[in-house]
């Protein structure tokens, strides 16, 4: 059984990688008729994957000298000049340039760079200043059903689905069965090793937006980990958001005893305290806050960066190493890089609500009677 | 700093602050709020056997120790009684004994008095019925004797002698 497993876990990591692999092998630039194979197509592949996009693009392959891709389109929901607009985001036909240009409700939609612009009135098409930036055209509030967003979406209805259906599991029973019996100890795992540890008596209050961020990460996480080009968590918006409400939650449950200790430090010589207190106000209302955002973003980030350069080798190496040496030690190396990152989805996910947990338990930590 | 600042968007911070908020609320609702509350039971419950079945064992040593404790009571009383059986048995055969040598002893003088009685009465008749057969035999003899004058002289002769020697 355990061999089973065991092969059935490596033939699926093998499929992974090469499926990522064929995907970013088959990969174009867009407008180019020929696959992204120079070091600098690559780059800028992998610069555009770790970014958000509009539509949810799992690969291309080129046939008769052109490139058809395969992904399917998502909305695109905009606030603009003239109000609430909708569209698939085919109509811009992969253009990423600004060139195409959609009309819809009145207002002219332009793509440049992963970002919708909409043109000034009278504009039939973009206008560049020496930095590539547009000068005739504003950027509207994206209300859009980027892939960033469908992860969102899609995990949160996973996750309800998943612990909702734990949740009901325990109206007829005491131990829940099927895949309830593989969440049972995470649930249970969140609560005894992060939520009571670090936070003490109170810990009951917090451990539900504890366990929505500890799972809500790790799964988003294991999903940036498959082929389907995720990577919700590699975003810095995302992080920045899941920080600043940890900032938000343990703010509001702070205590007088907290506020002491971060204002007025007792056991210190007075002239020393007013410059403990920035020293900590800074601490927590800042520097904690913005490490928990570059931690997660930058590790995730640095991840994909990390195993798509490794099965880039696959292709840059070629010439040194002839095509079976080169996918050879690409497929090794993102094979080790992979497993880590599997590691580090639980890690970072772990470190987050730990910190987050540490952060909430000195807030609301009761004065002790000595 | 310049690229992290261009990357971060703020239509998805604001997308993904809304949807979280929106996914803790649910969640905690619909997953976390009754998935703890059945979990904290189960282990109250958990807890509150282990106690039981904890009291339950302590409750049956101590129903043990009763048990024993009885039974040495028990033995105990039953030697007494056994002893005081024994005992009374001792003393109703001793008692009874006494009694019956008592008993055996009256009855031995009464019939030793009897016998006393009965051979006095007897010497008494024997006597009577001695002088009796004497006085026939006297009677006869001095009948007989008489007849001639020579041997009554005899007789009161001889009875003279007699009485002397008496």
């Amino acid at each position: 059984m355990k061999v089973l497993s065991k092969t059935i876990t490596s033939l699926t990591l093998g499929l992974l990688l090469t499926l990522t692999a064929f995907a970013s092998g088959d990969k174009n630039k867009k407008g180019h008729g020929d696959p992204v194979n120079t070091p600098e197509e690559i780059n800028e592949y992998i610069q555009h994957h770790v970014k958000d996009s509009h539509d949810f693009h799992l690969f291309s392959y080129f046939s008769d000298g052109e490139e058809h891709h395969v992904g399917f389109p998502l909305p695109v929901i905009l606030w603009g000049e003239n109000g609430l607009t909708a569209f698939m985001s085919s109509a811009f036909h992969h253009d990423d340039n600004g060139k195409e240009i959609v009309e819809k409700g009145g207002s002219k939609f332009v793509r440049l760079h992963g970002k919708i612009y909409e043109l000034e009135e009278g504009a039939t098409e973009v206008k560049f200043d020496d930095e590539h930036h547009p000068v005739n055209a504003s950027t509207p509030f994206d209300l859009s059903i980027t892939k960033s967003v469908f992860g969102i979406l899609l995990i949160g209805l996973l996750m309800l689905l998943w612990f909702g259906g734990l949740a009901k599991q325990y109206k007829t029973k005491k131990v829940p069965t099927g895949f309830g019996r593989v969440l049972e100890p995470l649930v249970l795992y969140v609560r005894d090793e992060i939520a009571k540890p670090n936070i003490g008596p109170k810990y009951r209050k917090f451990t539900g937006y504890l366990m929505t961020v500890f799972f809500f990460i790790w799964i988003l996480n294991l999903f940036g980990l498959t082929p389907f080009g995720f990577n919700v968590t590699g975003q810095l918006a995302v992080t920045a958001a899941l920080a600043l409400i940890t900032l938000v939650v343990y703010l509001f449950s702070s205590n007088g005893h907290f506020w002491s200790h971060q204002l007025w430090m007792p056991g210190v010589p007075y002239f020393l305290r007013p410059l403990l207190a920035v020293i900590e106000l800074a601490g927590t209302l800042i520097i904690k806050p913005f490490s928990l955002m570059v931690r997660l973003f930058a590790n995730i980030t640095a991840g994909h960066i990390v195993v798509m350069s490794l099965i880039a080798i696959g292709i840059t190496m070629q010439q040194q190493m002839t095509a079976v040496g080169s996918t050879l030690l690409s497929f090794v190396l993102s094979l080790f890089i992979t497993l880590i990152e599997v590691l580090v989805a639980f890690l970072q996910a772990y470190i987050f609500t730990m910190l987050s947990a540490l952060f909430i338990g000195m807030a609301v930590e009761e004065p002790e009677h000595h | 700093m310049d690229q992290l600042l261009e990357n971060f968007s703020l239509d998805l911070f604001v997308k993904q602050t809304v949807l979280f908020l929106v996914l803790i609320f649910l969640l905690v609702k619909f997953a976390w709020k009754p998935i703890l509350n059945a979990l904290n039971d189960r282990e109250e419950g958990i807890k509150n056997a282990l106690d039981s079945a904890e009291k339950a064992k302590l409750e049956m040593e101590n129903l043990q120790a009763d048990n024993n404790k009885l039974l040495k009571e028990a033995r105990a009383e039953r030697e007494a009684m056994l002893k005081d059986a024994r005992d009374l048995k001792n003393k109703m055969i001793e008692d009874a004994k006494g009694e019956a040598q008592a008993e055996a002893a009256k009855l031995i003088a009464q019939a030793q008095a009897s016998i006393e009685t009965e051979k006095k009465a007897a010497i008494a008749d024997l006597k009577a019925q001695v002088a009796n057969l004497s006085i026939d035999i006297a009677e006869k003899v001095v009948q007989g004797e008489l007849a001639n004058k020579g041997k009554q002289e005899k007789l009161v002769e001889s009875l003279l002698d007699d009485a002397t020697l008496n």
